[in-house]
C-alpha cells in the first residue's frame, strides 16, 4: 500500500487510477445488473383477491386505490392484463421512479403474483389480455411478411434488426433482443409507453405471429458485419477505419516525408 | 541548402529500382572536395545498418510474396454462393476476411519493405529540378512553323475547298450527338411532383397486408399504421409519393387548425374520420420515411435529421429542419363503412422542389 501512495504522483497514476476505477464499474455493473427476465404468464389459477392487496401494497401509490389513476401515473381501468403481464414481466413496473419511461429490469414479483394483479386489473374494466401459447407460436407462421410488416411499421424505431434507437427529446425505442414472443404481442396491443398501438384491427393475429417469428428469427441469422452495431453492417469497422486508420495514414504520411538529420546535399557528406 | 551547393550539378542522380552495382568509378573512395562537382554517392552513410535493413526488406518481400499466395489460395479455395450447402452469409464473411487480410498484409508487406529500402540502403540526397521555360526555342518554333506550312500543302486542303467543306459537314453531327444524349436525362417531371395517385374514394389497405381498414379497427387511441392507396402495392413509383400513416386520438386529443396556405386550404378538422386523421409519411425536409409516432407526446419524429411534427397539430413542425407541416390526406368513410380518400392531397408531398413555389 505504501508503496502506491509513493508513487501517486507518477506519469501513469492518473491513467492507472481511471483505468481501475473504469474496470470496477465494468465488475460492479456486470454483478448488479444480470439476473434472469423471464416470466412465463400463470393464467390459470389467478387470484384477482390476491392481486387487489398485491397492487395496493406495491402499485397503489401511483395508479391510486382504486387502480383510477392519479396525478403521477395514469389510470389502470382498461389497461388489460396485457399491459400488467407486459410491464410486470420486462421490470418496468414497479418503477423505480416516476418519468415518461421506464427501461427493462430484473423483475422484482414471481409469476404468479403478476397473473394475479393482472387478473384484477382485468376484472377492473376489461381490456386486451394476456395471449396464450397458440397466439404466440411461430410454428408456420409467414417470416417474409413479418419481415415486410416489421419493416414498415416497427423498424424506424426499433432498428431493422431489432436493436432499438433513438426517440424525441432522450426517450428510446428499447432493444427487442430480450424480448419474448408474449412481450412483442402484449406490447402491439397494449401500445407500452410511447409506442404505438397495433390492434388485431390493423394487424390481424396472423401477422403479429409473422412479425413475432421475424423478430425472433433474426437473433438468430448470423451477422455479417463483424462487430455488431444493430445489425447495420459492417459500420462499426468503417468507422475505425475511417478515423483511425486516416489519422495513421498522416502519420505515416509524416513520417515518410520528415527530413532526416544524415541528409546530404549534392555530393558533400553530412 | 545554397546555391553554392546546387551549381554544377546536373541530370539525373540516381534511379530507384537499379541495381547497386553501380559504375566502378561511382563506387570508389568520394574524391577530394575539389573533384566533387559531378561526384554521385551510391551507398548509404551506415553501411552496418543498411545490412540489418537489407534483411528486414527482404523479410518483407517474402511476406507479401507468401500473403499474395495465400490470397490466391483463398479465393480458389473459399467457396461463396448459394450452393455450398452451408450458410452463405458465413462463407460470404470468411471470404472476405480472408480475402481482405491477405490481400492487405501483401500490400502492406511491400510497401514496408519498398520504405526501408528506400530510407536505409539509398544516400541520401537532396535534389532540386530548375524549371524551365515553356517557349520552345526560336529555332524550334521556325521549324515546326515550316513543317506545319509544307504539310498543309501535301495535303491539298486549302487548294480543295469542297473536300474541306465536306469534311467539316461529316463531322458536325458527330459533333452534336454527345449534346443529344442529354435528352435521356428527363423527360421533365411536368406536374407529376404535385400529384399523387390517391383521389376520391380510394381505399386505403394496410401495407403488407394489404386489407382496407374500417374505422373501428382502430379502436384504441394511441393506434398508428401505414396504409397505401388500394391497388397500388406493386407500382413503387407510386408508393413513392403515397404512403400515408393513419393515427388515432383519444377524442378531444386532435387540434388540426383550418390551414390556409396563400389562400389554399392545406388541412382541416373535417378531414378526419373518428379521430382518425391521416399524413404523408414522406418527410418535407429531404422525404425520409417518417413514422416514428410517439402516442404520448403526439410527436412524429424523422430519423434522418430528426426533424419533428406534431400529430395533434396538423402535423406542423415543432424541431428540426423540416420547412412545413405533413401534408394531410382528406379522409372519409364509403359505403361499406371503409376509410377512402376524399381527394388527393391539396398540396405536393415530399421535399421543396424547384417550382413548387
Amino acid at each position: 500500500m505504501s508503496s502506491i501512495i509513493a508513487r501517486r504522483r507518477h506519469p501513469a497514476a492518473g491513467y492507472a487510477a481511471i483505468a481501475g476505477g473504469l474496470v470496477l464499474a465494468g465488475a460492479l455493473y456486470g454483478a448488479l445488473a444480470g439476473g434472469p427476465a423471464s416470466a412465463a404468464p400463470g393464467q390459470s389459477s389467478a387470484s384477482p383477491a390476491n392481486g387487489r392487496s398485491l397492487f395496493i401494497q406495491s402499485c397503489a401509490t401511483c395508479h391510486g386505490i382504486n387502480a383510477q389513476g392519479t396525478s403521477q401515473a395514469p389510470s389502470l381501468i382498461g389497461a388489460g392484463a396485457a399491459a400488467v403481464d407486459f410491464q410486470m414481466s420486462t421490470g418496468r413496473m414497479p418503477a423505480k421512479e416516476p418519468g415518461a419511461e421506464n427501461t427493462r429490469k430484473p423483475v422484482t414479483f414471481s409469476p404468479q403474483q403478476i397473473a394475479d394483479i393482472a387478473a384484477w386489473i382485468q376484472s377492473l374494466g376489461g381490456g386486451p389480455t394476456i395471449p396464450d401459447a397458440t397466439q404466440v407460436s411461430t410454428s408456420g407462421a409467414d417470416t417474409a411478411l413479418g419481415e415486410e410488416l416489421f419493416s414498415t411499421n416497427c423498424a424506424q424505431c426499433h432498428n431493422a434488426g431489432g436493436s432499438g434507437g433513438a426517440l424525441t427529446y432522450g426517450k428510446t425505442a428499447p432493444s427487442l433482443v430480450a424480448s419474448t414472443p408474449t412481450q412483442i404481442y402484449e406490447a402491439m396491443m397494449t401500445g407500452p409507453e410511447a409506442m404505438p398501438v397495433f390492434g388485431d384491427g390493423t394487424i390481424t393475429p396472423d401477422e403479429k405471429r409473422a412479425i413475432i417469428a421475424y423478430v425472433t428469427q433474426t437473433r438468430t441469422e448470423a451477422n455479417p458485419g463483424g462487430f455488431s452495431l444493430g445489425r447495420t453492417g459492417t459500420v462499426t469497422e468503417g468507422i475505425v477505419a475511417w478515423l483511425g486508420g486516416l489519422g495513421f495514414l498522416v502519420l505515416i504520411a509524416m513520417w515518410l516525408t520528415a527530413k532526416r538529420k544524415d541528409i546530404r546535399v549534392g555530393g558533400e557528406g553530412s | 541548402m545554397t546555391t553554392e551547393d546546387n551549381e554544377g550539378l546536373g541530370g539525373p542522380r540516381r534511379v530507384i529500382g537499379t541495381p547497386s552495382s553501380a559504375p566502378a568509378a561511382l563506387d570508389a573512395k568520394p574524391p577530394a572536395p575539389e573533384q566533387a562537382a559531378d561526384y554521385v554517392p551510391t551507398d548509404p552513410a551506415d553501411m552496418g545498418r543498411a545490412k540489418v535493413a537489407e534483411r528486414l526488406a527482404a523479410a518483407c518481400f517474402l511476406i507479401a510474396f507468401i500473403a499474395g499466395i495465400c490470397f490466391i489460395v483463398a479465393y480458389i479455395g473459399l467457396e461463396v454462393g448459394p450452393n455450398n450447402g452451408g450458410d452463405s452469409v458465413i462463407a460470404a464473411m470468411r471470404s472476405n476476411y480472408a480475402l481482405g487480410s491477405s490481400l492487405g498484409l501483401a500490400l502492406l508487406a511491400l510497401g514496408t519493405g519498398s520504405m526501408i529500402w528506400v530510407r536505409h540502403l539509398t544516400p541520401n540526397i537532396e535534389i532540386e529540378e530548375e524549371r524551365h521555360d515553356l517557349k520552345s526555342a526560336p529555332q524550334d518554333r521556325a521549324g515546326f512553323q515550316k513543317d506545319f506550312a509544307t504539310g498543309t500543302a501535301i495535303t491539298q486542303v486549302t487548294k480543295r475547298p469542297l473536300l474541306r467543306r465536306t469534311l467539316m459537314i461529316a463531322t458536325a453531327p458527330l459533333a452534336l450527338a454527345p449534346l443529344l444524349l442529354l435528352r435521356d436525362l428527363g423527360p421533365l417531371p411536368g406536374t407529376s411532383l404535385r400529384y399523387t395517385v390517391w383521389k376520391k374514394g380510394t381505399r386505403a389497405v394496410t401495407l403488407g397486408g394489404n386489407r382496407p381498414l374500417r374505422s373501428a379497427d382502430m379502436t384504441a387511441p394511441g393506434s398508428m399504421i401505414t396504409v397505401i392507396p388500394e391497388g397500388y402495392q406493386d407500382d413503387p413509383d407510386a408508393l413513392a409519393k403515397a404512403g400515408v400513416i393513419l393515427i388515432k386520438f383519444a377524442p378531444g386529443e386532435l387540434h388540426i387548425p383550418t390551414n390556409y396556405d396563400g389562400g389554399k386550404l392545406v388541412s382541416t378538422m373535417n378531414w378526419t374520420v373518428d379521430n382518425i386523421v391521416a399524413y404523408s409519411k414522406i418527410c418535407t425536409h429531404v422525404g425520409c420515411p417518417v413514422a416514428l409516432y410517439e402516442q404520448t407526446t403526439h410527436h412524429i419524429l424523422c430519423p434522418c435529421h430528426q426533424s419533428t411534427f406534431d400529430a395533434a397539430n396538423g402535423a406542423n413542425v415543432i424541431f428540426g429542419p423540416a420547412a412545413r407541416a405533413l401534408p394531410q390526406l382528406p379522409l372519409t368513410t364509403d359505403a361499406e363503412g371503409y376509410l377512402v380518400a376524399s381527394s388527393d392531397f391539396t398540396q405536393p408531398v415530399g421535399p421543396s422542389f424547384w417550382e413548387r413555389g
